[in-house]
This record gives structure tokens, sequence and C-alpha cells, in this order.
């Protein structure tokens, strides 16, 4: 089984070289969607064995992760796995989302709220927040529907279209793995918590952004 | 006549000129012409005959013509915002569109 990781990333020359290093064992091929970084990103993710596919401007993080999925089609990938660039996951948990996927699962969600472990309270917060907004609007219940850590099978990644640009892709794809009829598999991760990795997270604002481009979304679509 | 009203008179007739010579130029169609004159000749007659809106706000059970006015203001002008946000989202994936497009394209170049 073919298993590609997409790693959308925004200037993380910090933590990129790093993320890819522990990736690279568990994966076949990584794909870093360099999203218009203005800093040495996309070098980086090349010298570290990554395909970088890179955004001639920010278009944020949903488009980024349209991008993967296009690429991994176009890899012939069999399975995708999503983590964040920015340190957050563990590389080492992938076999849990595989072994999943092996089993059957279309979509798997790695949950930070099934252990909670190093999770701020005021994270835990927005993130039941996140999960009340994406239960109501779209009828699907997760326990960390922000989660950056997802697997998708073949049949997932080509079937479900991601439209939205930024934050509230998350949602969307719960969404849409709803929708569609795919079974949502939840495994517990651990969420490395950093000073670095909680200023690339979503803020007060930017959550109340995600909301009302979720809200558009819902009465649009 | 007020000097008010002798601006914005004067300025719905400024209007009206302007849009005739963007229709002459072929930029805008017959319809949109026929809609900014009437909106501007119906402008024009409100700041003339202030009481009409009066008679119409009775009408429709509203106390003040300004008050009327100022209702359906608001109104159109959260009609008018939300038809921009969904235009600038559809704009927005447009460009995702495209910018996801070169950056895919180049995967095969690579290969």
């Amino acid at each position: 089984m073919k298993i590609v990781a997409v790693i959308p990333a925004y200037n993380e020359e910090q933590t990129i070289a790093d993320v890819l290093k522990r990736t690279r064992p568990f994966v076949s091929e990584m794909i870093v969607v360099n999203d218009g970084s203005r800093d040495r990103t996309a070098e980086i993710a090349l010298q570290n064995g990554a395909v970088v596919v890179s955004h001639l401007v920010n278009r944020g993080l949903g488009a980024a992760i349209g991008t993967g999925f296009a690429a991994a089609k176009k890899l012939h990938a069999d399975a995708l796995i999503t983590l964040d660039a920015d340190g957050q996951h563990d590389p080492v948990e992938i076999p849990k989302f595989v072994s999943a996927i092996e089993k059957g699962a279309n979509v798997v969600i790695g949950s930070r709220m099934l252990s909670r472990v190093g999770m701020p309270w005021y994270r835990q917060i927005a993130n039941m927040l996140g999960n009340v907004s994406t239960l109501v609007l779209f009828g699907a219940w997760v326990t960390d529907s922000q989660s950056g850590f997802r697997a998708f099978s073949k049949l997932a990644f080509e079937t479900i279209e991601i439209k939205t640009n930024g934050m509230e892709v998350s949602s969307e794809l719960i969404a849409e793995a709803h929708a569609n009829h795919f079974p949502i598999v939840e495994v517990p991760i651990q969420a490395i918590y950093t000073d670095y990795s909680l200023s690339k997270g979503q803020s007060f604002f930017v959550g109340l952004k995600t909301l009302l481009k979720l809200v558009l979304k819902r009465i649009t679509m | 006549m007020s000097i008010i009203q002798l601006f914005i008179v004067a300025f719905s007739l400024f209007a009206i000129a302007r849009t005739l010579r963007q229709f002459r130029r072929g930029k805008l169609t017959i319809a949109f012409l026929l809609l900014w004159i009437l909106f501007w000749v119906a402008v024009g007659g409100v700041v003339l005959i202030p009481q009409t809106t009066n008679t119409l706000a009775h009408i429709v059970g509203v106390g003040r013509g300004v008050d009327a006015i100022m209702y359906v203001s608001i109104i159109a002008l959260f009609y008018g915002l939300f038809r921009m946000l969904v235009r600038i989202e559809e704009v927005e994936r447009e460009i995702t569109k495209l910018v996801r497009r070169l950056a895919i394209d180049s995967i095969e170049e690579k290969k």
C-alpha cells in the first residue's frame, strides 16, 4: 500500500526538516504543500526528500490540503495522511492511522480530546466550540473536529472535494465525510504543544472568522 | 428650495448624465440604464417633494417617510453586503483553482 504524507506548510523553515525526518520511516512518500512561504521552507523540504508542490501565493490551509489531495492522486497514492508542519504531531503515531485504513476505514481523525494530554484548557474549550459548530451546521459529531492529523483512503480522498480555503477546512472534511457516508474513525493522539506550535494555531479571532466562513458555506452550498 | 435639495438634485442630474454617457459607450445594457435613471429620478423626486415618502410610509404602515427610507436602505445595504461576501468567496475559490493547477502541473515537469 502506497502511503503518502501530505504536509501543508507556510513559513515553517524552523520545523519542517525535523518533521520530515521523523515522518519518512512511516510513509512511502512525503508531499509538502508549500503554501506561498516567503522563507526557505520549500528548499529545506526538497533537501529532506519531500516532493514539494508550491502555491505561488498564500491561499490558506484548506487550499493547501486540497492541493495535497490532488498531488496524492497524481502520485497514485493508496492512502493519504495529513499532519502539521509545526511539529505538533508525532509521526510515530502514523501506523495507528494506517492500521485503521487497512481495516477498512475511509476517514480517520486523530483526536487530541481522547487523551487531552498536554492540551491547554483554553484550547480544549475552543475545540469543544468547534465540535459543536460542526455538529449544528453539518450534523457530524467528532471529539476533535479541528485536528490536523487525519488519514483518508483512496476512495475518500478521490471523492471528497475541498472547497474552502482557510482553517474551516477541518470542519469541512468532517462534513464531507459525513455527507458521503464515510464512517469516521477516531484514534487517540498526543499533541505536542510548544510556544511555536501554539503561535501557529487558531487564535480567538481567527476562530471567529472560521465560524463565520462555515456558516456562509452552510447557507450558500 | 434649500441648499441640500439643490445639491442632491444637481447630483442626480449629474449621475444621469454620466450613466447616459456610459450607455452610449456601450458599457451598460439598456435595462441597467433604465434602472439607474429610474433610481435617480426617484431620488430627485423624493428630495423635491418629501411628502411623497410619507404617503408611501403610510401605505406600508411605517410612521414617517424618512424612517421608511432608512429601513429600506439598511435592508438593501445588508443584502448587498451578503452578495459581496458570497461573490468574494467565489473569487477566492477560483484563485485557488488556478494556483493549484499551476502547482500540480509542476509535478509533471519534474517526473
